[in-house]
């Protein structure tokens, strides 16, 4: 295990994922303003209408995928009786599929960024840097898989990669598993950590404000007056005092 | 029985004239940012025409508002939660910038630098969003007094209801303009279809507003509002829309729309309703029952028990009082001249309208007739077809008795005050004739025609008690609350992120505090306080510029002494 080992695979998962947690708090308390989908909607709809959609449910699969291949040990998987070759089929299978809806979706939403012209005038340098990362992490990705298929992976990732993945989060990293595992795996990892490192300061933080409260809550919201009265907090011991009950 | 109290507007359309004073001002108090360029909160639509955005009445292509499902249950026209969750990728119905408008300047710059040459130079069309070249084909209001009639008008959704022998005569016979505001309704779509939550409706006073820290663009609001009064700022990403100028409504002035409108025909006030019973009327199954409908939730402010209610759902006295006082609950509810603006949304919109009598009277008159007798007027609203129809299609979902009914009331107190201010005799039998009274006549005449400022807009300030001292202890910079533009200028994600600066109670009564007095911004008991922030030009602020000695010198040299003595701090304009 050599010290580049460790830095690759025990240091930079740490930062990475510090700066991703650390940082998507420190925007939402900084930031919640630009806090948003930036929808370029407005502007055009017929590219959107299929580029949108294929991407965010091919990649919202791909998530679950991951979720399922990196979080799950082969020992579970085994031990209720799913065989490692059929296994191995349903995941090259969905997530092939997956993968090419999430590459031809974000193939239309690039060429839109690029063609239509208040798209690209409402495309900030963030924008363009935070999807170079993205689809360079997809296509290492996905050529994993294709790799794959076509029988010239070295080992099963579910021997290293998985492991590692969920060693990172036991606190007890083991990056003699990832230096073990193939050039693909490792490059696709390392721009993933690169992705999360940005992933904060881009565009992306909507994935966390995915709507889910929307099937609780009441159709219509009430909301008081704000409490806080002027343009700034007021200070301590002079909060405002409530009357006449609780709503007013 | 649960009393909420709602602030609202009427309008009177007979006195607009379409000068779009009120979309002006607006637009400069709101919108004049970049990202809004195609946004006008307040718009002044000719009727027929298509509208802002085009045809935007059109629910089959738009699916705006609530519609009565199977079993009777209400819901909104896009579907169900899941579905509308399922397509937020890419919303299936949203109107796009072309049905707006594409926002343009000019560029003036050749004006200015173009070289000697035999032409004059020409300012070409600039598109905002590109900065490309561009033809201008639309706006926010092309087809203003009928312009493309009849090419244009003949897509308007209101228009194409209305039956084929009284659409042809419609151009040449009847059209007015229809001044348009978010309806802060009772019963919101926009915010029933917000994903985030992020639109609510204010429990003191019914004003409907984004948080813009809460919104996430994820635009169903604009699927959502049938009046398509909620707009997407494509520069910060977030919805935005009408804020009934809460800022100036909470101190009791009325919103800018209304104080600057030419016509003075706007009416501001609160109704009282019972919020238990929004959703049973938002529910009628007839559509044209739902004019009925809505004005049975509201309640009668004098009524004793409804004040008793009130008062236990923490509405204060002066509110109530308000209430009492409201020129728009007398124009909806006491004199029956008011109609909602397409109550088929079944949004239960708060701006309603006095459909326009005045081209039944221009009819009369340009045919050789009396237009202020009433037995003409009375005839002619039978006999002209043609605009009740267009008005019920917009005011009442298709009943034309029910506008019949109002143009008659106002036909009826245009003859009755003609007798009145002739000097003849008052002819009670016209005020019966339409169910009221010589006296319900003067007094809606009052209201209509000489209200002043005070009784159109009877706005209760809002509570914001807060300690005086609080002003007192405040001697920082007024940007540097947490996380402000004044800890740093705005943040690396553009111009927009970062902490917005609220808009408050507090700064408008600081701004109406400086107008009212006499003397310059710095307070003199404040020393050597610098406040340019708070600084309105009148004077220079103290402690900004030390003493000058040869100035105090050469005034006191003066014979006439300057007429300023030399303590002064600054200069003082006159108290306007
Ligand atoms: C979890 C639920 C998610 C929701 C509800 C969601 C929703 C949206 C919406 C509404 C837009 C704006 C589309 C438009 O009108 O222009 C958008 C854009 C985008 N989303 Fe998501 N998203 C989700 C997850 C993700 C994920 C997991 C990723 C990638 C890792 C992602 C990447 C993007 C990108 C790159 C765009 C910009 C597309 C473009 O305009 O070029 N989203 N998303
Ligand atoms: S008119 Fe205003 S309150 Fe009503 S649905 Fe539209 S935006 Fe919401
Ligand atoms: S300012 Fe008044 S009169 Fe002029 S367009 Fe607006 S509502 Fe009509």
């Amino acid at each position: 295990m050599s010290a580049t080992d460790v830095l690759l695979w025990v240091i930079l998962p740490y930062v990475s994922l510090a700066i991703f947690v650390i940082g998507h708090y420190w925007r939402y308390r900084y930031d919640k303003f630009g806090w948003t989908t930036r929808s370029t909607e407005l502007y055009e709809q017929r590219l959107l209408r299929w580029g949108s959609p294929l991407f965010h449910f091919g990649i919202l699969f791909v998530l679950l995928g991951h979720i399922a291949g990196l979080g799950i040990p082969k020992s579970w998987t085994e031990a209720v009786g799913i065989s490692e070759t059929g296994y191995h089929a349903l995941a090259v299978i969905t997530g092939a599929i997956a993968g090419f809806c999430t590459l031809a979706g974000l193939a239309i939403l690039i060429y839109r960024r690029r063609t239509v012209g208040p798209v690209f005038s409402a495309t900030t340098k963030n924008d363009k840097f935070m999807y170079v990362v993205l689809t360079a992490t997809i296509l290492l990705g996905l050529s994993n898989t294709v790799l794959g298929v076509l029988g010239h992976e070295g080992a099963d990732y579910r021997d290293t990669v998985s492991p590692w993945f969920r060693s990172i989060f036991y606190f007890r990293p083991q990056p003699e598993l990832m230096a073990e595992a193939g050039l693909g795996f490792q490059l696709h990892a390392l721009s993933a950590l690169l992705l999360f490192a940005i992933w904060p300061f881009t565009r992306l933080v909507h994935v966390f404000s995915a709507p889910l409260g929307y099937f609780t809550r009441p159709y219509i919201v009430y909301r008081s007056r704000s409490a806080q009265l002027g343009n700034r907090r007021a200070p301590r011991g002079w909060e405002q005092e409530r009357v006449g009950g609780g709503r007013r | 029985m649960r009393v909420m109290a709602q602030m609202g507007m009427v309008m009177n359309l007979d006195k607009c004239i379409g000068c779009h004073t009120c979309s002006v001002t607006c637009k400069q108090a709101w919108t004049n940012r970049s990202g809004v360029e195609y946004v006008w909160f307040n718009n002044v639509e000719t009727r027929p025409g298509q509208g802002y955005p085009r045809t935007y009445e059109d629910q089959e292509k738009w699916k705006g508002g609530w519609e009565v499902g199977r079993g009777g249950r209400l819901r909104l026209r896009t579907g169900s939660r899941l579905k509308r969750l399922l397509t937020i990728f890419s919303n299936p119905v949203q109107p796009s910038i072309a049905d707006y408008y594409e926002p343009w300047t000019y560029d003036y710059d050749t004006l200015l630098n173009a070289p000697v040459q035999e032409h004059t130079p020409v300012a070409q069309p600039r598109s905002l969003l590109t900065d490309k070249p561009m033809k201008v084909e639309w706006s926010a209001n092309w087809d203003d007094n009928l312009g493309g009639a009849p090419e244009l008008t003949a897509d308007d959704p209101v228009l194409k209801k209305v039956s084929a022998q009284v659409k042809q005569q419609f151009e040449q016979t009847y059209m007015f303009y229809l001044p348009r505001i978010c309806e802060h309704c009772i019963n919101p779509s926009c915010a029933a279809s917000c994903p985030s939550g992020a639109i609510y409706k204010r429990a003191e006073d019914g004003i409907v507003l984004v948080d813009q820290d809460r919104c996430r663009g994820w635009r169903m609001c604009m699927t959502g509002c049938p009046y398509k009064k909620i707009y997407y700022n494509h520069r910060t990403g977030k919805a935005e829309k009408c804020t009934f100028c809460f800022p100036r409504v909470e101190v009791g002035i009325p919103t800018v729309c209304s104080e600057t409108c030419v016509g003075r025909l706007r009416y501001i006030g609160i109704v009282l309703y019972d919020a238990d019973r929004v959703l049973e009327a938002a529910s009628t199954p007839d559509d044209q029952d739902l004019y009925e409908a809505q004005r049975s939730i509201l309640l009668d402010p004098n009524d004793p028990e409804v004040i008793r209610a009130a008062t236990a759902a923490g509405i204060r006295r002066d509110w109530i009082d308000a209430a009492q006082r409201s020129p728009i609950y007398a124009l909806i509810n006491r004199y029956e001249v008011a109609l909602p603006l397409h109550p088929e949304y079944r949004t239960m919109p708060m701006v309603w309208y006095i459909p326009p009598l005045s081209p039944v009277v221009d009819a009369l008159t340009e045919t050789g007739h009396d237009g202020e007798d009433a037995g003409n007027i009375f005839g002619a609203i039978e006999a002209l077809r043609i605009p009740v129809e267009y008005l019920a299609g917009l005011f009442t979902a298709g009943d034309t008795a029910r506008v019949t009914g109002v143009l008659r009331k106002l036909g009826a107190m245009r003859s009755y005050l003609r007798d009145l201010n002739l000097g003849r005799p008052a002819d009670e039998s016209i005020a019966t004739a339409v169910g009221m009274t010589g006296r319900d006549l003067q007094d809606l005449h009052r209201l209509l025609a000489i209200a002043k400022y005070d009784e159109r807009y009877v706005i209760p300030p809002a509570h914001a008690e807060q300690g005086p001292e609080q002003e007192e202890l405040d001697v920082g910079c007024s940007l540097d609350y947490d996380e402000g533009p004044g800890m740093g200028g705005w943040g690396p994600f553009g111009e927009t992120s970062g902490g917005v600066t609220p808009i408050a109670v507090e700064n408008f009564h600081m701004l109406a505090g400086r107008q009212l007095s006499d003397t310059p911004a710095a307070p003199p008991t404040k020393d050597e306080r610098v406040n340019l922030l708070n600084w309105d030009g009148k004077g220079a602020p103290e402690g900004m510029f030390p003493p000058r000695p040869e100035d105090s010198a050469a005034l006191h040299g003066r014979p006439d002494g300057g007429g300023e003595p030399p303590d002064s701090p600054a200069v003082t304009d006159p108290k306007p």
